[in-house]
């Protein structure tokens, strides 16, 4: 596969290593009344869809960015690659 | 001898070459099988299962019979296709699957015991008893069954990898894809096109048809020329496109020396080529299909393609009486052109009833063959007429033509479907194909010349509209355009075994067995019957399988569908796959700066992930590894041991929020550490579980330097990427990993500080009030030059860690030891570094498994539930907070002379010993020479509270038990006075 990397233009996906679904990175709040539950659903549900699928990839062999590809599942057809930093910042995320 | 006149061979030299120890000679130009067919040879192996006497079906990779061993000793290449292997002088070539000679196979009494081995035989058959399984029916089989066999020697020669790019991939050199290739070559694109064959021209080279003034050999040659001189486009002969990977990648291996008796010195055996290209034109033509019929897999009974292309490319045939049958016109351009090499034509069987007339030759419209005879090679073949009537006919070869079926392979490789075409009663590319790629000539479904070269200049032509390249069809030759005749005939049914696969020896009655017993599914069918699962994928039976299931079912065939194709589109051998990543290189090694010191100490050195580590250091008369172990340990507590600690992960972590990001990556706290102090810090993962733990040094207000252990170096780092950019994207903190950029050794023991004082600049003050246990700092050596300086303790000695920047590791671990010479100072590896830490009861890789928890360990207090750091929510599930949780505790042998092993189970001195009563197990065992007896730590339900208490190791795997006794961990200084001497 070939990642399009926002930064760096087409990158073979060898480079990457794999992380999993972007909800990873929304990290659930640990002083929540109910912070075990919410960080097991965090760590344990994921969806599995047969189509789009927004995941993590680090780009470890190359200038360690981590990304939010978007590749259907079906055909690995990759239709976007952000930075995981701008998509954190669109959760809200920030210190 | 039938060598016949003409073809494309180079009679000007001869090559001799041996099939099963006999001699023989042939020409450049000429492959095995040609060779042999030249010679009259047409048995050139055994069948898979009943050992039926075999020949070439086929002149090209498709080749289900004609497999052979080529080679020998280490250079031995089993299951090769005799069709594609390219004749040089020396060839020695085997041929398989017999027991005994190849004419007289002891084996082929299973050809007469073959009722018994219908499809589905070893599921029905090697049921029970259970235990006769492995002992008696598996070896039983793998004797008789199986291809070709490895020499069992390291292959000898080198494979390559390679990658290459450009604007359009041709795949296939026939007239398709030389006329895309001249077309998008004279347009300036840069093109590659590659050809399996080591004679480019596909089916040019096979046929007496002229493209304008030439014969179709001389134009491609001509064209192959132009080509050849264009710095922008790239032939490549002698590779095959394995498959269509994702976003336009393409796997292409090049065989590169196959073609000679060894590689030129340098060179490559093999090349495998990733190709990257956003346009692709499949041009890979055809295969023709066989018609089933009783006993149709006699030598001698070849595709009427392929005897066109032995007559005119290799001007060799296995016999000069020859038939033909034949459902579509094809069959009689075979006639024509074999009667024009001189062949007398049995007679044209063809089993349209509207045959074409001709005087020339034979036609016996309207019938079949249905019975061959002649046990080593056809003899003759049994004729049913349009009358009814049975008619013997002699004749050494028999043409058979059922119809073309396009090369859609590599069409279908990302899960795209093939839709059938009735016209041409075959399978065409349809559905979504991989994305860029196009599909021009015979692989489309256009049959005639003509048609392949229009429609390749016009693909090319439409391919490179896209990437913006304006090209011009280039001028094409008037070539034979002669439309597709066909009245589609799979099988001719009546009694008797008739092939559909004849590599894996499925015939038409198996495909009916298996729809009897209920398997429908052609994917079922495939793999009950083993229909296509041969090294040539079926290329020549998977459609002849499915017409039989379709006309079983009653379904259509493509309501019947075809089984998924997948790559690679030829066998491809792992050797290729794996190029230069083989034996020590299969991957990096890394070196620590002082490795060839090591080396040259006589080191016995260890892997640990791609580091080599010395593990001990053998002295004079030492004959056992457990002396230089023992000698390094006691030396370095008696006075000081160097070890070389580079390996170990070191992250820089800098930024006005370092302290705040490392107290969340830790469980414990970090917050507060004073500049100038290093602390022990405990990493868990999300999920509570122990995943690395450390040492991490406060250098100065917003700088840091942490270690990791080697083995997790690169996932700790990958893991606080992700924590910085994904989870706390905006704080202030820089992170990188420095663990080449220093070379680091551990300075233990009594003497550490007075070794170290004698290469320490006198400008640093390192006596234990200036520089405490757990201090670190920046400072020079050796008269100016820059190390940090961290004292920690692994051993529970005291130590120092020493760091200078990587160029200087190799002098400077000179340095120490010729410091260490008044102290007896030693070089201790990572065995003696595994005691000291159990003897200190130090939790290492062992412990953090990936199955313990902080709790586990017996550092849950460490775990701070006053702020947020990952893992420490999930930490507190009740599952990981049980009252008999593992507890991290050592273990002593109740008898001093008994040793024990890691891995041994705990289990109550009067329980049996099951999982039931399993309570806990030891991680790490050594012998202590400090003590004199083997000491362990390990994991105890509740072990804090059971010290004193006996249990048994139990070590099923070596059948061995010990009585041990619970105790601290701490087996060496448990108050830690030494540390902080």
């Amino acid at each position: 596969m070939i990642i399009p990397h926002p930064l760096l233009g087409p990158r073979d996906s060898q480079e990457f290593t794999y992380l999993g679904d972007v909800s990873l990175i929304d990290r659930p709040d640990w002083q929540a009344t109910d912070a075990v539950d919410q960080f097991h659903d965090y760590l344990y549900l994921r969806d599995n869809p047969a189509g789009l699928h927004r995941e993590l990839w680090f780009h470890e062999q190359g200038d360690r960015s981590w990304l939010v590809v978007t590749r259907d599942t079906r055909t690995h057809e990759i239709t976007g690659a952000e930075l995981a930093r701008d998509v954190a910042h669109t959760k809200g995320r920030s210190t | 001898m039938t060598r016949l006149t003409g073809g494309l061979i180079d009679r000007s030299r001869t090559l001799s070459f041996s099939f099963d120890g006999k001699s023989f000679t042939g020409h450049p130009g000429d492959t095995l099988a040609s060779a042999l067919l030249a010679n009259d040879m047409r048995l050139m192996g055994r069948s898979f299962k009943y050992h039926r006497p075999r020949g070439p079906l086929t002149a090209g990779s498709e080749e289900p019979n004609a497999i052979v061993a080529l080679r020998t000793g280490a250079r031995q290449e089993p299951n090769a296709r005799a069709t594609v292997a390219e004749l040089y002088d020396g060839l020695t070539a085997r041929s398989q699957n017999s027991v005994g000679s190849l004419s007289f196979d002891l084996l082929a009494v299973n050809d007469f015991l073959s009722p018994f081995f219908a499809a589905g035989f070893y599921y029905k058959t090697f049921m029970w008893p259970k235990a006769f399984w492995e002992k008696l029916y598996e070896p039983l089989i793998r004797h008789a069954a199986g291809l070709g066999s490895l020499s069992g020697e390291p292959d000898p020669d080198l494979y390559d990898k390679g990658f290459l790019h450009c604007d359009l991939l041709i795949i296939g050199a026939g007239p398709a894809g030389l006329a895309a290739a001249l077309t998008a070559g004279r347009a300036g694109a840069d093109v590659i096109l590659a050809d399996e064959d080591f004679l480019p021209g596909g089916r040019l080279n096979s046929e007496t048809h002229a493209l304008g003034d030439a014969s179709g050999s001389d134009w491609a040659k001509a064209t192959l020329a132009e080509l050849a001189s264009r710095p922008n486009v790239r032939v490549m002969s002698r590779t095959t496109i394995i498959g269509a990977m994702d976003h336009g990648i393409f796997g292409a291996l090049e065989r590169v020396s196959d073609h000679l008796p060894e590689p030129a010195p340098g060179k490559p055996r093999q090349t495998f080529w990733r190709i990257y290209t956003k346009r692709s034109l499949l041009c890979a033509g055809a295969t023709e299909r066989p018609i089933a019929f009783r006993n149709n897999d006699r030598p001698g009974i070849m595709l009427g393609s392929a005897l066109r292309s032995y007559a005119n490319r290799w001007a060799a045939m296995p016999a000069t009486d020859v038939a033909i049958f034949t459902n579509n016109d094809e069959g009689h351009r075979t006639a024509s052109d074999l009667l024009a090499k001189g062949m007398r034509i049995a007679a044209v069987i063809d089993s349209r009833a509207d045959a074409p007339k001709t005087s020339r030759y034979e036609v016996l419209a309207g019938a079949v063959v249905t019975n061959t005879a002649g046990r080593l090679g056809l003899s003759s073949i049994s004729v049913q007429l349009a009358s009814g009537e049975a008619r013997k006919i002699a004749c050494q070869a028999l043409g058979v033509s059922g119809g073309w079926n396009p090369n859609v392979h590599l069409t279908c490789h990302q899960r795209g479907r093939p839709q059938w075409d009735d016209t041409l009663a075959a399978f065409v590319p349809g559905g979504a194909l991989p994305p860029g790629m196009s599909v021009a000539g015979a692989a489309q479904g256009i049959m005639s010349t003509a048609g392949a070269l229009s429609s390749g200049a016009a693909a090319a032509v439409a391919a490179l509209s896209d990437p913006g390249i304006t090209a011009k069809t280039a001028p094409l030759p008037d070539a034979e355009d002669a439309p597709v005749r066909i009245t589609p005939l799979f099988h001719v049914p009546g009694k008797g075994r008739a092939w559909l696969d004849q590599q894996n020896d499925v015939t038409v009655k198996d495909v009916k067995l298996a729809h009897q017993e209920g398997y429908i599914s052609v994917e079922h069918l495939k793999r009950y019957t083993t229909l296509g699962m041969a090294t040539d994928q079926g290329k020549t039976s998977n459609i002849g399988g499915l017409a039989v299931m379709a006309e079983m079912t009653g379904k259509s065939i493509p309501d019947t569908g075809t089984t998924i194709y997948r790559p690679p589109y030829t066998p491809v051998s792992i050797a290729a796959f794996a190029g230069r990543s083989a034996g020590p290189d299969f991957r990096p090694t890394r070196l620590t700066p002082s490795h060839h010191w090591a080396a040259e100490q006589g080191a016995v050195f260890v892997e640990v992930g791609m580091w080599l580590r010395a593990q001990w250091f053998p002295r004079p008369g030492e004959t056992t590894w457990r002396q230089s172990v023992d000698r390094e340990v006691l030396a370095t507590r008696a006075s000081v041991g160097i070890c070389d600690v580079t390996t170990l992960g070191k992250i820089d972590v800098q930024g006005t929020e370092a302290a705040e990001f490392l107290n969340r990556i830790y469980a414990n706290p970090f917050g507060k550490l004073a500049v100038g102090k290093v602390r022990y810090g405990l990493m868990l993962r999300e999920d509570g579980i122990a995943m690395d733990d450390g040492t991490t040094a406060h250098l100065a207000e917003d700088h840091f330097v942490m270690t990791t252990t080697t083995a997790n170096a690169v996932g700790v780092y990958r893991h606080m990427e992700f924590c910085r950019q994904c989870l706390w994207p905006d704080m202030d903190v820089q992170i990188i990993s420095t663990t080449e950029a220093w070379a680091q050794y551990s300075v233990a023991g009594p003497n550490a500080r007075r070794l170290l004082q004698k290469i320490v600049d006198p400008a640093f003050d390192i006596g234990n009030d200036a520089f405490p246990y757990m201090g670190c700092g920046d400072i020079t050596v050796c008269g100016g030059l820059r190390a940090r300086l961290f004292r920690i303790s692994f051993s529970g000695e005291l130590a120092f860690e020493i760091a200078v920047p990587t160029r200087y590791g190799d002098a400077l671990m000179r340095r120490l030891v010729e410091a260490g010479q008044e102290f007896d100072a030693v070089v201790y590896g990572t065995e003696a570094l595994g005691v000291m830490r159990i003897e200190k009861g130090h939790a290492a890789g062992n412990e953090l498994n990936g199955t313990t928890t902080a709790l586990n360990l017996g550092m849950g207090g460490m775990v701070n539930k006053k702020k947020d750091s990952i893992g420490s929510t999930l930490s507190e599930r009740e599952g990981l907070n049980r009252a008999d949780a593992l507890c991290l505790v050592g273990f002593r042998p109740v008898n001093a002379a008994d040793s024990f092993a890691a891995g041994a189970h705990l289990i109550g001195r009067d329980d049996v010993a099951n999982a039931a009563n399993d309570q806990g197990y030891l991680t790490s065992v050594a012998y202590s020479p400090n003590l004199g007896y083997t000491i362990g730590l390990g994991f105890l339900k509740n072990g804090a509270g059971r010290k004193g208490e006996v249990l048994r190791a139990v070590n099923p795997v070596q059948d061995a038990e010990t009585l041990v006794e619970v105790v601290s961990a701490h087996f060496i200084d448990p108050e830690g006075e030494r540390l902080r001497a």
